[in-house]
């Protein structure tokens, strides 16, 4: 793990010399490859257990305790309700950055692998399709076609959500989650 | 001045100086009594305009510095007794301190609006042509009244004018000229304030072989006749204050000039404190020393404390015991790291009772070293309530009503944090009972009390907590109004009874405010949610008691500070919580033929006298318990808002401080939940907000609450 980092370092190093086009850090899951902006990315760690918190949407598995700050846990499976594996050597936690209202926030993802960096040029970056009006394409930011295969980039800032929560009920799962996953399907 | 240092930061300074100013200005103002003031707080006003004027000038605020120039002018008048203090006068004054600081507010953004400034100036310019004479009984009156009861002042001024003039020893350091500095510059401008004589010290040593020509190695003692203040001298000096030595002493006044004989020892023990200051801008008080300087010595280290009372400003201020304290645990710790490490190379259990020893002293060095750095965050409330005499005089005019403003408990301390969002709250309570809650003169009257209203605003400490009380002897709340009120926005049920209590705090709900006419000041019914609300973001609470006609006292409640809390563990299956150990009242195991249930739903127990519900941690978090049963866990009795709840754990754990970590800062809030903390093996736990659970209990079992309130 600590050689991926050291890589990350590098790439974001070029990232943030290089032009517009941007970096994008790849992970598994349920066997499609999703990309997440490598700037928003703060580290990768192993997966550890986290303390859940009441009340909350089943993705979210708790918080963890990152040097001393208190950092939520999301399992992007639950998020994308795939069906859940057991963790296993490969799973990690991406550890990335979100902005929401002009602040900062860290969040950790749960993810089955680590895949790989890609370069993106702006031109190489579809939009995602237009599913239709029932389908929400809230967390996809657009896709991409690296060797032929194609790569879901993720909107990092919606994969949760902040809002201040007073209502006692747990919230109801979210109903676009079935949708990002099928929108994937066609293609994929 | 070096060369080096930041002019941004001098700048800022200034502003914090110059605001620290104006509020010494205004509570001075306010305290002054009208016709004969008080020469000590004249002067003191006085001092805080010149220095603002100064420092103005100092750094390019001309805007500032002219107008406080016009300031100054008229409170120099005041101050030598040849005006008198009128309304008016003090009324412009405070007008005007206002207006500085809009424009002090201004500076960061650059445009400095002068229009007020203008019409101020162009008004304080018509009461200084108006001239004392204008005035004339009063004013000899009030003259001589001053001449009399404190001769003061007018010492003060004579040292100022007969002229005595100043003993300067001047000891430049050796690399004064290379930082561009002319001695002899400076005494030619020493020369233009008077007679100057000048004296060269040292050189004897000087060997011609040994000689740096760049180096200066003499020093000057000069002899001033000037009727200069120090403050004009010490100008003179400024750019090298930090590269010589420099005493001034003031030279006696020619005798029987009302000085007192006092007045020069008193300015000379003042003096070794003076040089060794770095920065110019900090030697800026005691200007035309004599007897004045003892107090306002005190003065300056009071006012300090009273500084930017409602800025959030960055920077603190600490009483230097506070530092002094944290410089000895430090050490201390240190000490006790030095004895843990000789056991880090070859230890043997023989020596096992020695490092008991040192990690039960690291222990207790940690406590105190963290009471300690706690502490440099407490701050004295008075912060937050010196701004109440200005708001409470300016209301109560607006008004038309006679209020007398009393401020007990004004040294409670508590977090600086807290201190600093409390401020708004309190306006608004203050707001409210001067709109609402006292009457004016005749309705005073009319119902048998006196004139003036009294508004008290009191704090203490209680347990881990602080209270703070707003307390009117006014009308009080309307309890039917109230009520009737309830019921037409649907907040409270057609039927519903409620206990006299509970229609008070109604005023606290969202959209409610029993005004007949919005004014400028209340009765927009946004107001006391708002103050609710920001209470319990602090995770405080406030309440009201009343009684129609007689008065009534709101009570803010609110933590010490929000960064340490002392814990309770509790343990539910396998989670583990954290309950303030200040909202328990007690732990205990129940029979469950103690409990009862009412309409199946909600579970009812009976402490002694009283029945209290039950919350189910397990079913309002929906997590697995060991044992639902209720005698095979352990009720934990908490209070909070008033309102005692049992909650219901597997068991108990141990107690330890914790320090709270914001939940919010990467996720957002939770109900029933305040904060967590990471625990001694690094994982994390939740910290239960009770106000919070009881809340989320009743809205769970909906229909429940008010037979169970009603009952308990």
């Amino acid at each position: 793990m600590a050689a991926t980092q050291k890589h990350m370092e590098e790439l974001t190093q070029q990232a943030e010399s290089g032009d517009a086009g941007g970096q994008y850090l790849t992970f598994m899951l349920a066997g499609e490859e999703y990309g997440v902006e490598i700037l928003k990315v703060q580290e990768i760690k192993g997966w550890d257990t986290a303390t859940p918190i009441p009340n909350t949407p089943d993705y979210v598995l708790g918080v963890l305790n990152l040097r001393g700050a208190v950092v939520p846990i999301i399992d992007l499976r639950k998020r994308f309700s795939l069906d859940s594996v057991p963790y296993g050597a490969t799973t990690v936690v991406i550890v990335v950055k979100m902005s929401h209202e002009d602040q900062e926030r860290t969040v950790g993802l749960v993810v089955d692998a680590v895949a790989d960096v890609y370069r993106l040029e702006s031109g190489e970056i579809q939009p995602p399709p237009d599913m239709g009006g029932a389908v929400h394409t809230e967390f996809v930011r657009g896709l991409a076609t690296v060797e032929e295969k194609m790569v879901i980039l993720l909107e990092v800032d919606r994969l949760i959500d902040f809002r201040n929560m007073h209502a006692s009920a747990p919230e109801a799962k979210s109903p676009d989650s079935e949708e990002t996953q099928a929108e994937a399907e066609p293609e994929g | 001045m070096s060369v080096d240092v930041n002019m941004a930061e001098i700048a800022q300074l200034f502003i914090e100086e110059s605001l620290e100013g104006l509020d010494i200005m205004e509570s001075g103002l306010l305290n002054l009594d009208l016709g004969a003031a008080d020469p000590e707080t004249m002067n003191a006003i006085f001092r805080a305009a010149h220095s603002i004027k100064g420092g103005g000038a100092t750094f390019g605020f001309m805007e500032i510095s002219e107008f406080a120039h016009h300031v100054e002018t008229l409170l120099d008048e005041m101050r030598q007794g040849e005006r008198p203090v009128t309304r008016e006068g003090v009324d412009l004054l405070l007008q005007s301190v206002d207006c500085i600081r809009d424009m002090i507010a201004c500076l960061a953004s650059g445009n400095v609006d002068t229009a007020r400034a203008k019409e101020l100036e162009t008004q304080l310019e018509a009461m200084l042509k108006q001239g004392p004479g204008s005035a004339a009984g009063e004013s000899e009156s009030a003259a001589a009244e001053t001449d009399t009861q404190d001769a003061v002042p007018q010492a003060d001024a004579g040292a100022d004018e007969a002229g005595a003039g100043w003993n300067i020893r001047f000891r430049p350091g050796p690399g004064i000229f290379k930082s561009c500095n002319d001695p002899l510059r400076m005494f030619r401008e020493l020369e233009s304030l008077g007679e100057l004589e000048v004296r060269v010290v040292g050189g004897a040593d000087l060997d011609f072989e040994t000689l740096e020509p760049e180096e200066c190695r003499l020093g000057w003692d000069l002899e001033l006749r000037t009727s200069a203040g120090r403050e004009a001298v010490e100008e003179v000096f400024a750019w090298v204050a930090d590269e010589c030595e420099l005493g001034l002493e003031l030279i006696p006044a020619t005798a029987a000039d009302g000085v007192p004989a006092d007045a020069q020892p008193v300015a000379a023990l003042d003096e070794p404190a003076v040089p060794a200051k770095a920065e110019p801008a900090k030697t800026q008080d005691n200007p035309a020393g004599a007897k004045p300087a003892a107090k306002p010595a005190a003065k300056s280290a009071k006012s300090a404390k009273a500084a930017s009372a409602s800025q959030e400003t960055g920077s603190i201020r600490v009483n230097i015991d506070k530092v002094d304290a944290l410089i000895n645990l430090v050490g201390e710790l240190v000490i006790t790291q030095s004895m843990l490490s000789r056991y880090n190379g070859d230890f043997d259990f023989t020596q096992i009772q020695g490092l008991r020893e040192g990690l039960t002293q690291l222990s207790r060095n940690t406590r105190e070293l963290q009471e300690s750095v706690m502490a440099i965050r407490m701050l004295p409330i008075s912060f937050a309530f010196s701004r109440f005499p200005r708001l409470v005089r300016d209301t109560g005019n607006a008004l038309g009503k006679n209020v007398e403003l009393k401020l007990v408990g004004e040294n409670t301390e508590l977090d600086k944090t807290v201190l600093e969002k409390i401020g708004d709250p309190l306006v608004h309570l203050v707001r409210n009972s001067l709109d609402h809650g006292l009457e004016t003169p005749e309705e005073r009257v009319a119902a048998g009390k006196p004139e003036t209203g009294i508004l008290e605003l009191n704090a203490y400490h209680e347990g881990g907590n602080i209270v703070i009380e707003v307390i009117d002897d006014g009308a009080g709340i309307n309890k039917e109004k109230v009520l009737a009120k309830a019921r037409d926005r649907g907040l409270v049920g057609p039927d519903e009874q409620l206990t006299d209590d509970r229609i008070n705090n109604l005023i606290f709900m969202a959209g409610f405010s029993t005004a007949d006419e919005v004014s400028d000041l209340s009765g927009r019914g946004v107001g006391m949610d708002v103050v609710r609300r920001n209470i319990a973001d602090l995770g405080g609470h406030v309440s009201v008691q009343s009684e129609c006609g007689v008065g009534s006292k709101f009570t803010i409640r609110l933590p010490l500070t929000l960064a340490i809390l002392d814990g309770q563990l509790v343990r539910v299956g396998k989670e583990s919580y954290i309950v303030s150990l200040v909202s328990i009242v007690e732990t205990i195991q129940v029979c469950a033929d103690k409990v009862n249930q009412i309409a199946g739903e909600s579970e009812l127990f009976k402490l002694r006298d009283e029945y209290l519900p039950v919350l189910r941690l397990h079913e309002l978090f929906g997590i697995e318990a060991d044992s639902t049963r209720i005698d095979d866990g352990l009720l934990v009795v908490a209070e909070a808002n008033g309102q005692r709840v049992g909650i219901f754990v597997d068991d108990l754990q141990e107690q330890q401080q914790v320090v709270i970590k914001s939940l919010e800062a990467n996720y957002r809030q939770m109900q029933g939940i305040s904060g967590a903390t990471i625990l001694g093996d690094g994982t994390v736990a939740l910290i239960l907000d009770v106000p919070g659970l009881i809340q989320l209990y009743y809205d769970r079992n909906g229909g429940a609450r008010h037979q169970a309130a009603a009952v308990a």
